[in-house]
């Protein structure tokens, strides 16, 4: 049994969230029950399902921005152990989100006095990289994702909608963590940036990232996803 | 772990043997119902790791400042024992700061931790230059060339992005966003491994705050040591910090990632403050 866990890069079991209002009389609010997911290295799988159904609660479960009700969320690190994502104490998710997982949400939250390309340099510089590396590389990802090259040394805040989720993947996936979740990478994109972000996503997965994203359109799951998990709003409480 | 906190409290008043107990978190009151003590600080545990930002948050009376000053030894604890990076007994033994010698306690002080207060004439000395200000912590960790003390008391003004053309000038002639400014670079001028920061933007303007909170992360990324943040402020606590702390009524309510106390909070008390957020 436990063999079998250990080959997968992520497994999912029972996890489970609801929300309790304090301030509202204690009402529980469904977030989402019995999620099982499994996924190997260089994979991706894709959430989908109605809006409300819990498919970015999972994302932030999984990543501990929310506290499972109960479930487990196993991640295999680059050492080969095993440790539990609902369980685990915060010192080792803040190492693991250093280290190992990352998180690309839809809306991007960054400092507002930050140009776009040192934004995007950043993770590279992190790990290591030269200034200069790392500017290089970030102005080629930024120039295939067809961001303007007079937008680089503005921050990114005054950008449109979907040059500032461009900026968002670009910043996620530029030193890429070997877990990375995906809160609906390409929602706000037209079709050509679109198509580039999928096929980003496909490079990242011939290098071996494991990758959980959520997509609402059938096409793009057919295109890059390797499973598909469709979340229901039914209560199974 | 840097920091270590088992059980600490801190009783302004007489105290009684039921204080702890008829105070806190579920009692829902700070003062004790016998004695009439205050109760700041009720049995609060905790660890920080060496390169970890922790936010401390609660309402005004929480007993949030009086945890900072406990760690950095302005107050003494009525109870618990605190560990410190190491720091042990001749034998090895790993020793409570909090029983050090006061020669020892106030080498912790000028070599290992810093404070920054939200009053600057707490963290200045108004007597002496921005520049002696900074020379002072510098001494007090050991070094005695002047020409040295001189040209790191530069560099760390030049950090704060100030002009060094100002060094000799004295802190009543700054204003109140820069005399923060050289509270940081006298704080750091030591190379310490934990930053206290207690209110440091509380009551400057947002743009003075933007460029003091962007200042502490860039020197904290580059330099690497362990803060912990007082504020009520949670954009502050959200830009700064990785880990949360909530107080109440002198208890801890509730820790955890600063995302997930922002986003899935759990404690009734840290609800209503995150919905409180404008």
């Amino acid at each position: 049994m436990s063999d079998r866990v250990q080959q997968y890069k992520l497994t999912v079991s029972n996890l489970s969230k609801s929300f309790k209002l304090h301030n509202r009389g204690g009402t529980r609010v469904h977030g989402f029950a019995d999620i099982h997911l499994r996924l190997q290295c260089g994979e991706l799988l894709a959430l989908s399902g109605p809006s409300g159904a819990g498919k970015s609660s999972i994302l932030k479960t999984i990543f501990r921005t929310y506290l499972a009700d109960r479930g487990s969320v196993l991640f295999r690190r680059g050492d080969g152990s095993t440790v539990d994502l609902v369980s685990c104490k915060e010192s080792q998710v803040l190492d693991l989100r250093k280290r190992e997982i990352a998180f690309v949400t839809q809306f991007l939250k960054i400092l507002p006095r930050i140009s776009a390309l040192d934004t995007v340099a950043h993770p590279l510089i992190e790990i290591g990289e030269t200034e200069e590396n790392a500017r290089e590389q970030a102005r080629n990802m930024l120039d295939r994702l067809g961001i303007r090259r007079e937008l680089f040394e503005l921050s990114p805040l005054t950008f449109s909608g979907g040059e500032q989720q461009r900026v968002n993947i670009a910043r996620g996936i530029i030193a890429p963590k070997e877990l990375i979740l995906l809160d609906e990478p390409t929602a706000s994109l037209d079709q050509k940036s679109s198509n580039v972000v999928l096929e980003l996503l496909g490079d990242l997965k011939r290098r071996g990232i494991a990758m959980v994203a959520i997509f609402h359109d059938q096409k793009k799951i057919d295109l890059i996803a390797d499973h598909a998990v469709t979340v229901t709003r039914e209560e199974k409480q | 772990m840097l920091l270590e906190l088992h059980n600490i409290s801190k009783i302004f008043g007489t105290g009684c043997p039921e204080c702890l107990v008829l105070t806190g978190d579920d009692a829902e009151r700070a003062i004790c119902p016998r004695c009439h003590s205050v109760i700041a600080v009720n049995n609060v545990s905790l660890s920080l790791g060496g390169d970890e930002i922790l936010g401390v948050v609660g309402e005004s009376g929480s007993g949030k400042s009086t945890l900072l000053q406990i760690i950095y030894q302005d107050i003494t604890a009525t109870a618990g024992e605190i560990y410190f990076n190491g720091i042990t007994e001749r034998s090895g033994a790993r020793t409570n700061i909090l029983s050090l010698s006061p020669s020892r306690t106030s080498w912790i002080r000028n070599h290992e931790m810093s404070m920054i207060y939200q009053n600057p004439h707490l963290g200045l000395n108004f007597n002496f230059s921005a520049g002696g200000n900074i020379a002072e912590k510098i001494l007090g960790s050991g070094e005695k060339r002047y020409a040295t003390i001189r040209q790191q008391a530069l560099h760390y003004f030049g950090k704060i992005e100030m002009p060094t053309s100002r060094i000799d000038d004295y802190p009543d002639t700054f204003s109140g966003g820069q005399q923060q400014r050289i509270q940081i670079a006298k704080a750091l001028s030591s190379s310490p491994r934990l930053l206290l920061l207690d209110e440091p933007t509380t009551g400057l303007d947002v743009s003075v705050q933007a460029r003091i909170l962007d200042l502490t992360r860039a020197l904290q990324y580059e330099m690497g040591f362990a803060m912990i943040v007082v504020s009520h402020d949670l954009g502050v606590i959200n830009h700064l910090t990785d880990l949360t702390l909530v107080m109440k009524n002198g208890s801890l309510v509730e820790y955890g990632l600063t995302d997930q106390i922002l986003e899935d909070p759990q404690h009734p008390y840290t609800q209503l403050l995150v919905s409180s957020k404008l």
